[in-house]
């Protein structure tokens, strides 16, 4: 019999953090298999790379560290680091890209804050942001829709993959993409969006990252990973209620320098962002409320960086931004604890 | 995304696997065999220990005082059968230390005779003081498990003119039954003892809260008390932990008491259901609490079921009765498996607080890895308080215990959800429990400093006042012997003038 003393509760929940990540893993993959349909054997091979990289990199780091490497590389983390960075890069990258990618998330965004659960900034968006930054040529070429079987071979596409120079693919815009080019041109809308598709951006049928081109099939892997109980409402609906409240004002005011609230819903990472970046658990807050706030800030900070700022996509830096402000939100925002005011007082007996 | 349609008088909690099938259909079993031995310990209760009135040698009969309640907030215990007092001696308790506690042993004779007992002609015609000082002589308490002397809570419920007597029939731990067998089996002594806890104390009416997993249960208890206008039973949703008297008082009214006040101070009281059956068993029958019903459940128990057990009995003596497999016993746990105590040996009596005794198989109880926090936040969700337990772990990992304090770590009900929600395991609630027993700790050493620090000054002082009075009577003594030098001095001359 056990002499050592235990504290309750003497049964367990069945779900493990392992479970976690295989199913926000699994959320993921319809998306991931939409970006290797549409754009062929190079977006399958840099996918490849990129977990690979990402778990040989754990495991490095785990060495170091000391720790047994097997449970951690076993839990799912790295790999679901690895796929969310591989999704938001250009599909025919160079494989190096995927590389240093992974290892910018998952050394310097997870493991140099002491591994899972400690980093402060979402590790995968750090890498992206990272790359764009210090890479803009391979990191801003989007290859047009060639879908699997009418795009290039195997090995036209491990050349592709593989080979040292930047490839001469057809290569054109996002819609962000070519809306900010527009307006620096003085050009306007609805001009600029002469050749956009609303349905074709809903299902992913346009150029753009590896795994966030398919609204529609992020949307399901997310809807069900929130039925699942894995995520939890909050984030994604404060995030994507405040850039549809923006997009709609600021449409309505001027709606030939601001996009309509559908282009804004369907383009770039929005809906990657929402339900699988910004709820990710380690960097968003623990409250109802702080998530809401967090999320409402991210609908905020992509708008204003979409609208004005430098960049056509400002999902990356809005993360990270708000990333930072996490520890703050869980700071000022808490729970009312059971028989107290917010402040902490003890209610008063003649208002309870 | 239901959280969306959540209702608001009802935060936190979880649901784990119920396992009340296993005794919930069976009727509770009377038929244990009377034991050679009873060992009753002088405390099964919050407050003083009771004080033995016995002596080695003596014969008791059932129902007899053995010891009688101390102070204000105390209860008595009695003689769970009739025999003689083998001994009075320190015997492990039913405790996870095992650690040994006063404990008068009954030799039982086999007769089970019962010592006369006092049964008023009209129980409901008794005065609300003489009601309550029964109930204080049968050494009636808590039975949820918090084991509080119930006469005390009736008397401040009548002096604080209450509005509502909440009996609280949630038992929202899985594996127990015992209160739904209660409720089954005895509905109509229930609601007697109901009403005379409303008798007790001046209260206009009792809301009894079911969890809506006892369906029969609630049946009997409708049917038991519909002729009484002035006791509503209500179906109260089943989530852990409801049988939290503040969750329960919450869902049905809406109200929650103050962090630093009773139920008391906003109108209620709330009892227990099998306390209520304890009081009906005191005043109707004149009968103390000498027994209650006891789950006995678990893999390793090859018979489960509810039993009615004398106070006092041993575990392995119920356990046996239950068919209980011993090698497939990983973890043996008096109380529900949320809160209830690991036992490191099963050789313990069973006392007032027992609700269940659980034979754990391994299979039961999962030992899974302790992982790093992944800050997912179901701890947060499942705190039926609203405390942050992955912020209070993280600080009292750090030895920050006065932040976690800040963070609300006194407001801890221990209920376990956070602990059984985790992800990475955590045993969060472990955390908790050492923070707490940690700051009683430094507590007490900085109260022994601060009387030592007294005694100390006291001291000082004392020696100062011996010092100044060894002075002034040395100085008394220096000037009376000044004054009759001067004396002597004054008469010489005189002497000298006279004899001059």
């Amino acid at each position: 019999m056990n002499i050592k003393p235990v504290s309750g509760p003497h049964v367990l929940a069945v779900r493990r953090v392992e479970d976690i990540m295989r199913k926000v893993v699994l959320a993921l993959l319809p998306a991931v298999g939409w970006g290797i349909l549409i754009f062929g054997w190079p977006a399958l091979f840099l996918t490849a790379i990129t977990v690979a990289a990402a778990l040989v990199f754990e495991a490095v780091c785990l060495k170091m560290k000391g720790v047994a490497a097997k449970p951690y590389l076993y839990d799912g983390s790295a790999v679901l680091t690895g796929l969310l960075v591989a999704m938001t890069l250009p599909p025919w990258a160079p494989w190096w890209i995927g590389v240093v990618g992974s290892a910018i998330a998952i050394v310097l965004g997870k493991q140099v804050y002491g591994g899972l659960g400690q980093n402060l900034f979402n590790p995968a968006m750090l890498a992206r942001v990272a790359l764009l930054i210090s890479f803009p040529i391979e990191m801003t070429t989007w290859v047009e829709v060639k879908p699997l079987l009418f795009g290039p071979g195997i090995l036209d596409s491990l050349a592709i993959t593989f080979s040292a120079n930047t490839n001469d693919a057809v290569a054109g815009a996002t819609t962000l993409g070519a809306v900010k080019t527009g307006f620096s041109l003085n050009q306007t809308l609805p001009g600029l969006l002469y050749d956009y598709n609303s349905f074709l951006a809903f299902i992913g049928w346009e150029r753009g990252s590896l795994g966030e081109t398919s609204s529609l099939l992020i949307l399901v892997g997310g809807l069900w990973l929130a039925r699942e109980g894995v995520i939890r409402w909050h984030i994604p609906l404060s995030l994507l209620a405040s850039i549809t409240i923006l997009s709609l004002i600021f449409h309505w005011i001027d709606p030939q320098h601001y996009l309509s609230v559908w282009v804004h819903l369907n383009s770039g990472a929005l809906m990657l962002v929402a339900f699988f970046i910004a709820t990710d658990y380690v960097t968003s807050p623990n409250t109802p409320l702080g998530q809401v706030v967090f999320g409402a800030g991210c609908g905020l900070l992509i708008f204003v960086i979409r609208s004005w700022g430098g960049y056509p996509e400002g999902t990356g830096f809005a993360i990270l931004l708000m990333n930072a402000v996490t520890p703050l939100i869980d700071h000022y925002i808490r729970p009312r604890i059971y028989g107290r005011y917010r402040n902490g007082k003890p209610l008063d007996i003649s208002q309870s | 995304m239901l959280a969306l349609f959540e209702n608001p008088r009802l935060r936190g909690g979880i649901h784990a696997e119920e396992h009340k099938n296993e005794t919930s259909a069976k009727p509770i079993a009377t038929s244990l065999p009377l034991p050679k031995k009873l060992y009753v310990p002088v405390q099964q209760h919050v407050g003083k220990p009771a004080e033995p009135v016995v002596k080695v040698g003596d014969k008791v009969l059932k129902g007899q005082l053995l010891a009688h309640s101390q102070g204000n907030i105390s209860a008595p215990v009695h003689a769970p059968s009739s025999g003689s007092i083998l001994d009075v001696l320190d015997y492990p308790a039913p405790h996870p230390s095992a650690l040994p506690i006063r404990t008068i042993v009954i030799g039982t004779d086999g007769q089970d005779q019962w010592i006369n007992t006092d049964i008023p002609s009209d129980p409901f015609l008794l005065e609300p003081e003489e009601i309550c000082s029964r109930v204080g002589a049968a050494g009636v308490v808590g039975l949820g498990g918090a084991v509080f002397p119930s006469a005390v809570k009736l008397g401040l419920g009548r002096k604080n003119q209450i509005h509502t007597l909440l009996i609280n029939a949630g038992e929202c731990e899985p594996y127990l039954t015992c209160d739904d067998r209660l409720m089954q089996e005895r509905a109509d002594e229930i609601v007697a003892g109901i009403r005379l806890m409303l008798r007790g104390m001046n209260a206009p009416q009792a809301t009894i809260g079911i969890e809506d997993n006892k369906p029969e249960a609630y049946q009997a208890m409708y049917q038991a008390s519909e002729a009484f206008a002035n006791i509503n039973v209500v179906q109260v949703p089943t989530r852990y932990p409801m049988g939290w008297d503040r969750q329960m008082l919450r869902y049905l009214t809406g109200w929650e008491i103050p962090a630093d006040g009773r139920a008391t101070d906003i109108g209620v009281v709330i009892h227990n259901v099998a306390t209520a059956h304890a009081v009906y068993r005191a005043v109707c029958l004149g009968q103390p609490l000498i027994s209650r019903v006891v789950t006995v459940s678990g893999g390793a128990i090859g018979k489960p079921q509810n039993v009615e057990v004398l106070i006092g009995t041993l575990m392995t003596h119920v356990l046996k009765f239950c068919k209980v497999d011993k090698d497939k016993v990983a973890r043996l746990i008096m109380g529900g498996p949320m809160m209830g105590d690991a036992l490191p040996i099963a050789e313990v009596p069973v006392v007032k607080a027992c609700n269940g005794i659980l034979a754990l198989t391994a299979d039961d109880i999962e030992l899974p890895e302790v992982k790093p926090c992944i800050r997912c936040s179901s701890c947060v969700t499942a705190c039926p308080v609203g405390l942050l337990p992955l912020e209070m772990a993280s600080r009292i990992k750090a030895n920050q215990l006065e932040a976690a304090v800040d963070l609300g770590l006194k407001d801890c009900i221990n209920c376990a959800s956070c602990s059984y929600v985790c992800p990475s395991n955590i045993p969060l609630v472990h955390y908790f429990k050492f923070a707490s027993g940690e700051l009683y700790k430094r507590q007490q050493m900085e109260h022994r400093s601060e009387q030592t620090k007294r005694l100390m000054d006291d001291r000082n002082q004392r020696m100062e006042r011996i010092r100044l009075e060894a002075e002034a009577e040395a100085k008394r003594v220096a000037e009376a012997r000044a004054a009759r030098a001067r004396e002597q001095a004054q008469a010489k001359p005189v002497v000298t003038e006279e004899s001059a």
